[in-house]
């Protein structure tokens, strides 16, 4: 199978292979073509060329529900469930032929009675847009699961997930395989997962299928080599002692109220000082969001202070650039980015109007902005069709890049990342570790949201857990003990289950 | 106090429960066709144009061909039309519904306009009434209860709609795609054709609206038949929550209000004639403040539409 947009050759004269009952991954760096390769075979994309054969059959796929009916199923890399629908309609939705009139009594029950056959289950009344992004990633495998695919595909589905949940889930998965009753493509970035759970395993880069092997037959150092060639992966960073400095970001009593009007932040206070990485850990969606959407002035707080520098911040473009506050939100395409803007112009959104890039105060020097964002894709290793391209051309992990490009490059003073790793591939993940941590070096006060804590074990310097929009913990790095941690994040939800 | 003006104050009830049910059917139809367009996706801010077309077509086929109801049929045809030349537009690339709606909305009016000028003196049939008011001797009353077919029609209309939104293969479909065209295109539904037909029956509904005003209230074609109704209409949509049974209550509210200025001419109160004939508009301003809040988006809102991204 071969795809070019325009001038990208993403996918290259790829071919597979996929046995019934098959578990098989596809590994591949930020680019590399995962995603275009499973959106071809979905049709959801039309190849340039290339087809499927499917028990001997020649078929060549024009539509997603031309690849349903041949009992293929993809869990696309960004979710696509129908936001203002409960889960029940979106589990319905899949359905083909989707009958005439619905018999909600009849679909919802047939769907309890799949559920139970579960290792999780999902209220089907739920609205999506309030399920957590954990919850969401279930819905979508769970719906596929439900409309008996004889292939699954997977793209980066446990990107969202915490480790257990992954295991859990993909253990499932490769169960039901075993029956032979379905064959899986799992897209990952984590090494530990193909190890763990497929049988085979492709290698994409640039386009190419540059290996295969079983995975019995084959170890970390040779998937590494082989996935990212002759480039060097970056090691762990190094963390300086630094002096205590002093307090750079300051939040008192701050309280905020999520969309649909409850409380999300409930009197949070905390101070982060210069040279610190204080990690904010927490199961998503218990006010991490609002609490980052407050600082990036996207949501209005309902009481409290935030303070930089020991000076009361309002949050404005001035005052962003005077104290050098930075900003990584989760879901960079929704939150941090234009989309339709070109790579230019997204990467100028924090200073095309310095001084350096107008003339006469008012016109824009695109020479200047162009060398600019050429500049940064180069050292940030952004893997674009060019310069001009739209942002949302870009593969998921590059778009990840290109806004740390932009938030990373200036004189950051306060810096407030959440997830910054997701849906990166490793090398890129522990090159973006490096910069935070070489950012805390130099001085930075960070403010870490990570659902992941192997992440803000590597990095913080202190760890906070946020539950249901409170502070309930603090722990030192030195003190910091996974189990105690998690204990914090989980333990009313799991106490809640018991009762 | 003499008994007159005690029936003075009766009558402006009675006048404006009249008037919202009758000057609140064109805001019913167009409000439920641009629901379902809306749920699709896109705003069709055209339906001012496309009522006036309808109200023309719909009186000059009534003119011609002797029937009223034939007019209304026809009238619907137009205002598809009119939906189906808008979603062909927008399904170009680079074409913005608002900017495509706003075009069609003055097109629209003068098209009718134009083509209308030979019907502004002849009297074509109307449609009949249904005297509601029967069993009152108040002569008040009984005018105010004469209502129309078409109320029914769209009262009927609404729940039909409500049921069919949430538990029709269609109305899944619809939802799907003005909620999340990348949840559409992943389930293999076309975006494109959806909305189209969204757009076609939203106008087809608009169209019969606008034959309502030429045939039955006011009752006769002239250019300043509708005074924004079919504007007015988004924004009921809104203020329903993009809900069709909401739009039953949003109608009559509308309704009574415009109705307001003309019961309390005719029971004496001449002074600030135009101060209550503004009162949909001042309305609408109202409802579109209190639906505002920087804090969350519009809940209901189809996360497609151009004005909730
Ligand atoms: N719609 C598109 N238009 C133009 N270029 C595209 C489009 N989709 C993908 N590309 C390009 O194709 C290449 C492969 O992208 P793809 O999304 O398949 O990567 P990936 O392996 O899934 O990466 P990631 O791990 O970051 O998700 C990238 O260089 C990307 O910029
Ligand atoms: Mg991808």
């Amino acid at each position: 199978m071969s795809k070019s947009f325009g001038a990208v050759r993403a996918l290259d004269g790829v071919s597979l292979r996929i046995a019934p009952g098959a578990f098989h991954a596809i590994l591949g760096e930020n680019g590399a073509g995962k995603s275009t390769l499973v959106k071809c075979i979905m049709g959801h994309h039309r190849p340039d060329s290339g087809h499927l054969v499917i028990d001997g059959m020649r078929h060549d796929i024009r539509n997603p529900r031309q690849a349903h009916r041949l009992g293929l199923g993809l869990v696309y890399q960004h979710f696509t469930l129908v936001p203002n629908m409960t889960a029940a309609e979106n589990l319905v939705l899949g359905q083909d032929p989707l009958p005439a009139v619905i018999d909600w009594d009849e679909a919802r029950e047939r769907a309890e009675a799949f559920q139970r056959g579960m290792p999780f289950r999902i209220e089907l009344d739920a609205i999506v847009t309030g399920l957590a992004a954990g919850e969401k990633q279930k819905l979508e495998i769970l719906k596929q699961l439900y409309l008996d695919r004889r292939v699954l595909m997977l793209d980066e589905p446990t990107s969202v997930l915490t480790p257990a949940e992954a295991d859990q889930i993909l253990g499932m998965l490769r169960d039901i395989a075993a029956d032979g009753r379905l064959s899986v493509i799992l897209i990952t970035h984590k090494l530990r997962e193909v190890l763990a759970f497929a049988g085979n395993v492709s290698i994409l880069r640039g386009g190419r299928l540059v290996g295969e092997a079983k995975v019995a037959e084959i170890d970390e150092g040779e998937l590494t080599r082989l996935m990212f060639g002759q480039k060097a992966v970056p090691s762990a960073a190094m963390r300086r002692a630094s002096k205590v400095q002093p307090v750079r970001l300051e939040i008192r009593n701050l309280t905020a109220r999520n969309d649909k009007e409850l409380i999300a932040c409930d009197r949070i206070s905390l101070a982060v000082r210069g040279g610190e990485i204080l990690g904010i850990a927490g199961v998503a969606g218990n006010g991490q969001r609002e609490l980052v959407e407050v600082l990036a002035a996207q949501r209005e707080p309902e009481a409290g202070d935030i303070r930089v520098a020991g000076a009361r911040y309002r949050r404005s473009r001035q005052e962003m650039r005077r104290y050098g506050v930075f900003l990584l939100t989760e879901e960079p395409l929704h939150n941090g980015c234009v989309r339709a803007l070109s790579i230019i112009d997204n990467l100028a959104i924090r200073n095309f109007d310095s001084r350096d890039h107008t003339a006469l105060g008012c016109f824009l020097r695109r020479k200047a902005l162009r060398a600019q964002a050429i500049a940064l894709i180069e050292r940030f290793g952004i893997r674009a069709p060019s310069p001009d391209a739209r942002l949302d051309t870009l593969s998921g992990g590059n778009v990840q890049r290109a806004v740390l490009a932009r938030e990373l490059s200036g004189r950051v003073s306060v810096l407030i990342a959440q997830n910054p790793c997701v849906g990166l591939d490793f090398a890129a993940t522990s090159e973006i570790r490096a910069r935070l941590l070489a950012a805390r070096n130099g001085g930075a006060a960070i403010l870490l949201f990570s659902e992941d804590l192997d992440e803000l074990i590597e990095l913080a310097d202190r760890i906070l857990v946020m539950f249901e929009g409170r502070i309930v913990y603090e722990t030192g790095r030195d003190g910091a003990d996974r189990h105690e941690i998690g204990r914090h994040m989980a333990s009313r939800q799991s106490w809640r289950r018991e009762s | 106090m003499t008994a007159a003006s005690e029936l003075g104050a009766w009558g402006v009830l009675i006048a404006v429960i009249g008037g919202a049910l009758r000057v609140s059917t064109p805001y019913l139809f167009v409000s439920l066709g641009e629901t379902l367009t809306e749920k699709s996706g896109r705003v069709n801010l055209g339906l001012e144009g496309t009522l006036m077309m309808g109200a023309m077509s719909g009186y000059g086929v009534s003119l011609a061909s002797g029937s009223a109801w034939f007019g209304v049929f026809v009238a619907g045809l137009v205002g598809a039309a009119f939906g189906l030349l808008h979603a062909a537009l927008c399904s170009l690339p680079r074409v913005n519904d608002i900017a495509v709606g706003i075009a069609l909305f003055i097109f629209g009016t003068g098209l009718a306009i134009y083509l209308g000028k030979p019907l502004i003196e002849p009297v074509a049939p109307s449609l009949p009434a249904i005297p509601l008011g029967f069993w009152s001797d108040v002569p008040a009353l009984r005018s105010a209860l004469e209502i129309n077919a078409l109320l029914i029609l769209g009262i009927a209309l609404a729940p039909l709609l409500h049921w069919g939104l949430a538990n029709t293969r269609w109305g899944l479909i619809l939802r799907t795609v003005g909620d999340s065209a990348d949840a559409a295109r992943a389930l293999g539904f076309s975006v494109n054709g959806v909305r189209t037909a969204a757009t076609g029956l939203g106008g087809f509904l608009a169209g019969i609206g606008g034959a309502f005003l030429s045939l039955f209230y006011p009752g006769t074609w002239n250019e300043g038949l509708s005074s924004g109704q079919g504007l007015m209409a988004v924004t009921l949509v809104i203020f329903a929550r993009w809900e069709p049974i909401n739009c039953i209550y949003a109608a009559l509210l509308f309704g009574g209000a415009s109705a307001l200025g003309p019961a309390l001419q005719a029971a004496g109160v001449t002074g600030n004639y135009y101060l209550y004939g503004a009162a949909p508009y001042i309305l609408t301003l109202l409802l579109l403040i209190r639906s505002s809040s920087t804090r969350h988006r519009l809940r209901g809102a189809p996360s497609e539409l151009t004005i909730s991204k």
